[in-house]
């Protein structure tokens, strides 16, 4: 039996607890009321995200997908929280993450979106395997949560770990399809690394109009145009 | 005979992509502000010469790329407008370079990246490849998100991260819809890139899931329809036009737009294919004429010139994705020729309001007036081009816009109310603040024009001309187009 100690079931049961995973450390994002630690549970995020790309590549045999978890883990869980933490506290700002909607509406509007993927996935794909049905409902799960906190974050520090997170629902989704080509999932690092150089520039320029990164402040400016 | 010989030796498709890819990396070198601008108008004109060219080559669908009579319509439109936008943008820089606005590294970064955007927005148009499309929306997002935070203002650098973030998302949420229908197709055409061809995937759509593809086209048309600028998801745009120069103003409405609506169209394609599938039509009806209402009574409250056709242009994409979203061989007629009615008139409106903005030193629309007065060929061109976009005789847009009132009264009569009304409101708004700019006493601040007015008065013609005579050639070419989307 020992031989055998890989099952199918196996198989769907660790990928099931990843994906789990993501969407759990995408709750524990929104709850969070601290840059640092924000970027710290980010980072978490994006071990999680490498070590259920890294599942699937064992799982369905394809050695690429060991490179995305490689990017992952690299890029998104040490390079770039590495890089804002000293951005934030170059910047002075970690104390600074002012929510539109206080944590709990946000906590229930998460359920509720949660929720929501899994009715339509699991409603629209009836005939597809039931590791890739659920999968894709996970990964749906952490793109709308990413969104949520994109919405309900004045920082902008704060909207860019939101859009990040986001991306790494779509990373989970795009390695859940099986035999998806790599240039996808290498364009979606690569996009992630364009993403970030342009935000660097964008918050040391925001940082030297407007003395923060408060969003807001941007309001403030607008004044009266519409 | 003989052009179609040469047609066959040599293939334009790759070259219209290497011609701006090169182009990008000698501007990015070049430091000379007149070299540079000359190497910009050079390598549009001959990339657009390159898209005629495809015109007589035979349609090819590769493994990587794919020209069918679909995107030569895109493409061809495409080139020539980001030709004669180059045209202008050289006038407008030096201007701009003059006057102490940009420096001259601004202005390297400028042509590099303008050439950057024109590669990406071909590639995205002829790849054959889903992911690859997407890819290529992508960097022309990047790109013109960093060329509208060119001049570093607060308002300049706010547009562009409002532009970013909202770009973003439905970027993001397209990827979530690719996914999708490669998901849909996997089980049917196998594993591996063949799930993401466009040409292998419209052969097999007949056996796809359509529940799955119905969620996908959802996501889709909510991704890309963010960027085609459609409501509610059009707030980035107005802000994007106003602040960043003005030639990528022209660019952004003239083309980008288009651009992320063909790839809303090669999905709509997919699902037609499909018997099964939800009828996309309605969403994008319902979306059109959401942008075309919205932005009719946004247009009264605008204080500020660029920000007028923006929501100008917000108006016009709903009007296009209703045609589309209405179908039919007429709507779909009607939406062609307003696409490319569009993006001549509203970039040649660009190139007036650029320029406007340059003499009156302000985008103030309450600080422009008597402009007929005070610069006779600039004030007439814009009385010409705006009349012309309201719809107006006997201009091409008044043409295409009759055609899709004709339709929709024809196909979905308690439609069209909403319809004329959008159409009116704006109508309205447009000639109520272009009474304002053109006409009256001249405000003071009258500068010489160094502009050159041959874009312009190049565009207008074009879109004169094709309200009065349409050659056979392109209607049985668009006709054969809209006889395609179904």
């Amino acid at each position: 039996m020992i031989e055998h100690a890989i099952t199918p079931n196996l198989v769907f049961d660790v990928s099931h607890m990843f994906a789990g995973g993501l969407v759990l450390i995408s709750f524990l994002m929104l709850y969070q009321d601290r840059l640092y630690a924000l970027l710290n549970v980010f980072a978490l995020q994006a071990v999680a995200l490498a070590l259920a790309v890294a599942w699937q590549a064992y799982a369905q045999d394809a050695p690429h997908l060991y490179v995305t978890a490689g990017i992952a883990l690299v890029f998104k869980a040490l390079v770039i929280p590495v890089a804002l933490h000293r951005m934030v506290a170059r910047l002075g700002i970690h104390r600074q993450v002012e929510t539109v909607v206080s944590i709990g509406p946000t906590m229930l509007a998460g359920i509720a979106l949660v929720a929501l993927s899994l009715v339509v996935m699991l409603k629209a794909t009836p005939a597809a395997d039931a590791l890739a049905r659920e999968d894709l409902a996970f990964a749906l799960s952490v793109v709308l949560l990413g969104l949520l906190m994109m919405v309900t974050r004045r920082n902008a520090v704060s909207q860019v770990v939101g859009f990040m997170s986001l991306e790494n629902g779509l990373i989970l989704a795009a390695t859940g399809a099986k035999g998806m080509p790599l240039v996808v999932e290498i364009s979606v690092a690569f996009s992630v690394l364009i993403a970030f150089i342009v935000i660097g520039i964008f918050l040391f320029r925001i940082r030297e109009r407007f003395d923060t990164v408060d969003v807001d402040a941007f309001d403030r400016f607008r004044g009266g145009r519409a | 005979m003989i052009a179609s010989l040469a047609a066959l030796a040599f293939n334009p498709a790759p070259v219209i992509l290497t011609i701006p890819a090169v182009a990008a990396v000698l501007l990015a070198l070049v430091p000379s502000y007149r070299v540079s601008a000359a190497l910009n108008v050079s390598a549009c004109a001959l990339t657009f010469l390159t898209a005629l060219a495809l015109l007589v080559a035979p349609r090819i669908a590769g493994p990587f790329l794919i020209v069918d009579d679909l995107n030569i319509v895109f493409v061809v439109l495409n080139t020539f407008v980001a030709f004669t936008t180059s045209v202008f943008s050289a006038s407008y820089i030096g201007h701009e370079l003059e006057t102490g606005r940009l420096t001259p590294l601004h202005l390297r970064f400028y042509h590099a990246m303008y050439q950057v955007l024109l590669a990406a927005m071909n590639l995205a148009l002829v790849s054959n490849n889903l992911g690859v499309m997407w890819v290529a929306i992508e960097v022309a997002t990047l790109t013109t998100v960093l060329m509208v935070g060119l001049y570093r203002t607060e308002a300049a650098i706010e547009a562009a991260w409002k532009y970013f973030m909202l770009g973003s998302v439905g970027i993001a949420l397209a990827l979530f819809g690719t996914i999708l229908v490669y998901m849909v197709a996997q089980p049917v055409v196998g594993e591996g890139p063949d799930g993401m061809i466009w040409s292998v995937l419209m052969k097999r759509a007949r056996d796809f899931d359509p529940a799955l593809l119905n969620v996908a086209f959802v996501f889709l048309l909510l991704g890309y329809g963010t960027k085609v600028g459609l409501a509610p998801l059009h707030a980035w745009l107005p802000d994007a036009h106003s602040e960043g120069p003005t030639p990528i103003s022209a660019v952004l409405s003239g083309l980008l737009l288009n651009v992320a609506l063909y790839a809303v169209l090669r999905f709509k394609l997919l699902l037609a294919a499909h018997p099964g599938t939800l009828a996309p039509g309605p969403l994008m009806m319902a979306m059109g004429l959401a942008s075309l209402l919205l932005a009719g009574f946004m247009l009264y409250r605008r204080r500020d010139i660029k920000r007028l056709f923006a929501y100008s242009s917000i108006e016009h994409m709903g009007l296009i994705a209703f045609a589309f979203g209405l179908g039919g061989p007429v709507a779909n007629f009607a939406g062609l020729l307003h696409m490319t009615m569009h993006s001549l008139t509203k970039s040649a409106i660009f190139f007036a309001v650029g320029h406007v903005c340059q003499v009156k030193g302000t985008q103030k629309l309450s600080d422009i007036r008597g402009l007929t007065t005070s610069h006779p060929a600039l004030g007439w061109g814009l009385v010409v081009a705006v009349a012309a976009i309201a719809g107006l005789p006997p201009a091409g847009v008044f043409m295409s816009e009759f055609l899709l009132v004709t339709s929709t009264f024809a196909h979905r009569p308690w439609l069209a109310l909403p319809l004329v009304a959008g159409l009116l409101l704006a109508f309205g708004a447009l000639m109520l603040k272009l009474s304002g700019i053109a006409f009256g006493a001249p405000s003071p601040g009258s500068d010489k024009v160094k502009a050159s007015h041959l874009p312009m008065t190049v565009h207008l013609a074009l879109v004169l001309v094709a309200g009065l005579y349409l050659p056979p050639p392109l209607v049985a070419w668009f006709r054969h187009v809209a006889g395609l989307l179904g």
